[in-house]
Order: C-alpha cells, then structure tokens, then sequence
C-alpha cells in the first residue's frame, strides 16, 4: 500500500498516509493501542475495505479494481484468523477447517485434513461443534482453516487476545512454524511480551500503528 | 451489486449446482426446519389450486369452442301453423329450406326426437302428441354463402308460420360466458405463480437474513458469490418443485375422482383434463422450479450485494 487514507463512512480519516509492502516469506507484527486501526490494516490487506485514498495492491493487482470475484480470489490466498473467530456453527470443527476447500471446488484430502487437525492439536475434537470449543482451540482451528488453502499470507488479528499465556505461546509457536515453511506472515497484537517472545526465535519485523500513521518499531522492543 | 455483475453470474454453473446432489454446498446452508415445511406446504398448496384453475382453463375453452361449433353449424326452422295447415306449412318451409345455398340437407325432427327434448320439462310420460307442438327442422350450413338473414325473409315472405332460430340470441352470451371463464382460468394461474414466486422469494429472504453471518463468513473465506447463491438457490429450488410436485399429483387426483360425464350432467361434465391435456399439469412442478430458481437467485444476489 502507498499513501492510504481511510476513514469509516467517509469520516476523519483513521489511517493516514500508509505506505507499507509485506516482504515475502517475513514474519511481521502490527502493534499500537486498541483502537489505533490494527484491525482496519488488517481489513484492507483481504478487501474488506477499501482504501479512502492512496494505492493499493495485492499480489500485483489493484485492489480498487478487483471484481467480487477477484475478491473472492484474493481470500484464497490470504488466510485470515479472525479476532472473533468466525465459524459455521452448524458445522463440525473438520469440516469448519475444510470449508475454503469446498467453496474453492477443491477435493478434501481427509489424511491432508487430519495431519492439517493434528498439527493444531485439535485431532480428538474434528468432530465438535464450534461452540464446543475453548478459546485456545477456537484460535487453533481458525488457523487451521486460514492455512488449508496453503495461502501466501496469512494474517492473524489479536489471536491471542483471550488466551493465557501458555496458549498464546502455543499458537505463536504455530504461526513460527508457517513463517518459517515459507509463508509471509502478520500478526496484529498488542501484546509486547509476546512479540519479545517471538522475535526470539525468529527475524521479524515490528510495525506500529500510532496517530493514524504506520512506522517501523525499532530498539525500543 | 451493479447490473453487469447481475449478468456476468454464470447461470451454467447454477444450474449444474442444482443438479449436482447436496453434498457439502447444501450443508453450508444451516438447516432451516419450520420454514422448510411452510415453503413445501404453500408450493404444494399453490400448485393444487394450479392444477383446479388449469382444469377451468381448459374445460371451458373446450365449452366455449364446443357451443360455438356445434350451434353455428345448424339453424333450427320452427313451424308453427293451424293444426289443418302444419303438414303442409312444413313441406312448404322443407321446399324452402332445400334450396337455400350453403346449407344441407333439411332433416324434420321425428315426433320421438321432439317428445325427447320436451321430456325435461313434461317427463317422460306426457302424450306429446295431443300437445300443439310445433314442427322442427334442423338445417346444417355447409357453405359460407349462407345468408341467415335473407334466409330469415324469404321465409316470411313464402312461409309465413315458419320461424328461423340461428342461435345466435343465445350462443353468444354463453360463449362469452365461457370465454370469460377460460379468461378468468388463466388470470388464475398468473396469480398463483406470482404468489408463489412472491411467497418463495419471502421465504428465500427471511432465509438469507437469518444467515447472514453464514454469508459473511463464506465472503471471508473466499466464496465467490455464485457457490453461495447456489447453495440457496438449490434448496428453495427443490422444496418448490418437491411440494408443487406433491400438490400437483393431489390437484389431479381430485379431478380424476370427479364425477363422470353422465353421472355429473351439465357444466361440470367438461371440467377435468382429456387426452394429451393429462399432461399439462405435470409442467407445474417445472415452473414451480423455474420460480422457485428466478425468485430465490434473484433475493440471494440481492442479499449478497450487500455483503463484501
């Protein structure tokens, strides 16, 4: 993104003069206060907003342009856990984590599913309902699901937000994992611990969100 | 959602969706229960009364076609004189008559054949012979020269006890009676599907609302707007053409197990299906389907404009 602007219902803008480019298989956190626009950033990178101003692309095209579809193309590359995890509650968890595959028109490889379960430690609970479901592993299986699509990026907003601290470490060990098979990550959390805690195992790189404008966090962590 | 997104939606590709049996693209759909049975109930019952109105449609066509053919191919003579003089009277207006262009061969009815049409209204019992009955004579028009009026005059002038009755004074109110009939059919069968369609496309909404997070979280996923719209479009499809199917073969049923032509008598002895017309009803199901497609298409595109 180069110079974005965006303000809600055309109000004041939230962020102001964003210029930012993901770097391809780099681990990235988006930090700043509740309330600075991680979310919105977020919002913008799989097209569920549009950009007030400014230029926006996705894997080379303009985001303005794309068509629905063009948006629903632009998803299947881009895995998102949702703050609110958001599931099909008539749906049991596997098929929940399959879902991006059958809406893709894609065969669902059960043992690709079930290694896919195992990874995020939900293999006993495939057959829940997403009720059912702790917080931990709800953030779990909405990985699950962001990844089945094998996407290039996968942004995560606040996944930890309501876990303790040995799941919120489980889960950023998960997200590690990704970055380092090859995929570029952003992960938008307040949480300083747990970005220290992750820059310790892997390079990543520190965005803040602060008065509307995007800088790169330096020493200070 | 802009026009052109309306029509750049494969229509192919829904249409094999709705082929395709449900798999996952049904279950994306949490079930609905309650509406599901109310919208296979109204299909069905829209449909039954298709079938009622379609039957009126038909029977009286064939009435209004069937009165119109069969009392414009003959006039009647009535000759009514002194008793000395009806024998010679009808041999004057048999003369007459056999002459005229564009018609055929006059026929006196048989005193047997005039005791029959008196018998609904002095029973089978009564002397029609002691009665002054009148004589008549059926006369078949074959040509198009025939002038019923000149017909009329010449009569007049030549056999002044002879009366002529084209049927014409009383034909033409129950034509128009039975065209209207048949008008009425068909205004009921444009009703009942643009019920349907308004009912199925009420049940489609209130569907798409109460899924809206459904929606949502498909959009989120990367569903195109065709697999979602799909997945509904599938199932409003199938329970219409599933109840209208059901209501159909109730419709038929009930106008098979009518009374038959003799048992009933009068106008309802044409109301029912003959031959190839069997067939007819059995489209309703079809355009319940069409309608259920079109309306229910039509709500989830709408609904899903609203969703990014």
């Amino acid at each position: 993104m180069r110079d974005v602007g965006f303000g809600y219902h055309g109000g004041p803008e939230l962020l102001s003069d964003m210029t930012l480019s993901l770097q391809p298989g780099m681990f990235h956190f988006l930090t700043g206060p509740s309330g600075s626009g991680k979310t919105t950033l977020l919002r913008l990178c799989y097209a569920d907003l549009l950009p007030s101003s400014g230029q926006m692309t996705a894997f080379g095209d303009d985001v303005r342009q794309l068509t629905r579809d063009g948006i629903a193309d632009l998803r299947r590359r881009v895995g998102v856990v949702h703050q609110d995890t958001q599931f099909l509650d008539h749906l049991p968890v596997a098929e929940n984590v399959a879902l991006p595959l059958s809406v893709a028109g894609q065969p669902v490889d059960m043992d690709a599913l079930r290694d896919l379960l195992g990874w995020v430690g939900l293999t006993h609970h495939a057959r829940a309902m997403p009720p059912s479901l702790s917080g931990g592993e709800r953030q779990r299986a909405a990985l699950a699901r962001a990844v089945i699509l094998s996407p290039d990026l996968v942004l995560a907003d606040e996944p930890t937000g309501n876990l303790d601290w040995d799941m919120s470490v489980r889960l950023m060990q998960l997200l590690i994992e990704l970055n380092k098979s090859g995929k570029t990550v952003l992960v938008a959390t307040h949480d300083m611990n747990l970005i220290r805690a992750a820059k310790a195992q892997v390079a990543a790189r520190v965005l803040r969100i602060a008065n509307g404008t995007l800088h790169l966090a330096g020493a200070d962590l | 959602m802009k026009r052109a997104e309306f029509r750049a939606l494969n229509l192919k590709a829904l249409w094999q969706g709705l082929m395709r049996d449900g798999g996952s693209g049904d279950r994306i759909v949490p079930p609905t229960g309650f509406t599901a049975q109310l919208t296979l109930f109204s299909a069905g019952a829209m449909a039954f009364l298709a079938v009622f109105a379609l039957a009126l449609a038909l029977a009286t066509g064939r009435l209004a076609d069937r009165w119109s053919s069969e009392l414009a191919g003959s006039v009647t003579v009535r000759v009514s004189a002194p008793e000395g003089d009806q024998d010679a009277a009808t041999q004057a207006a048999m003369q007459v008559l056999s002459t005229t262009p564009g018609a055929g061969q006059p026929r006196l009815l048989p005193a047997n054949e005039v005791a029959g049409l008196l018998a609904p209204w002095f029973g089978p019992d009564m002397p029609v012979d002691a009665l002054p009955v009148p004589s008549l004579i059926d006369l078949p028009i074959t040509g198009e020269d025939f002038d019923a009026q000149g017909l009329r005059l010449r009569l007049e002038a030549e056999v002044p006890a002879a009366v002529l009755d084209d049927h014409t004074e009383w034909r033409r109110p129950l034509v128009t009676a039975a065209n209207r009939l048949r008008a009425l059919g068909i205004v009921s069968l444009l009703l009942i599907a643009a019920a349907s369609a308004s009912m199925i496309t009420l049940a489609a909404k209130a569907a798409l609302a109460a899924n809206g997070q459904v929606i949502r979280v498909l959009r989120l996923i990367g569903a195109r707007d065709i697999t979602i719209a799909t997945a509904f479009v599938r199932r409003f499809t199938k329970r219409a053409a599933i109840g209208a199917t059901v209501g159909t073969l109730c419709g038929m049923a009930g106008i098979a197990l009518l009374p038959g032509m003799e048992a009933a008598g009068g106008f309802l002895t044409g109301l029912g299906f003959q031959g190839w017309g069997w067939l007819l009803p059995l489209l309703i199901p079809v355009v319940a389907g069409v309608v259920g497609f079109l309306a229910t298409r039509w709500a989830a595109l709408k609904m899903l404009g609203a969703v990014r």
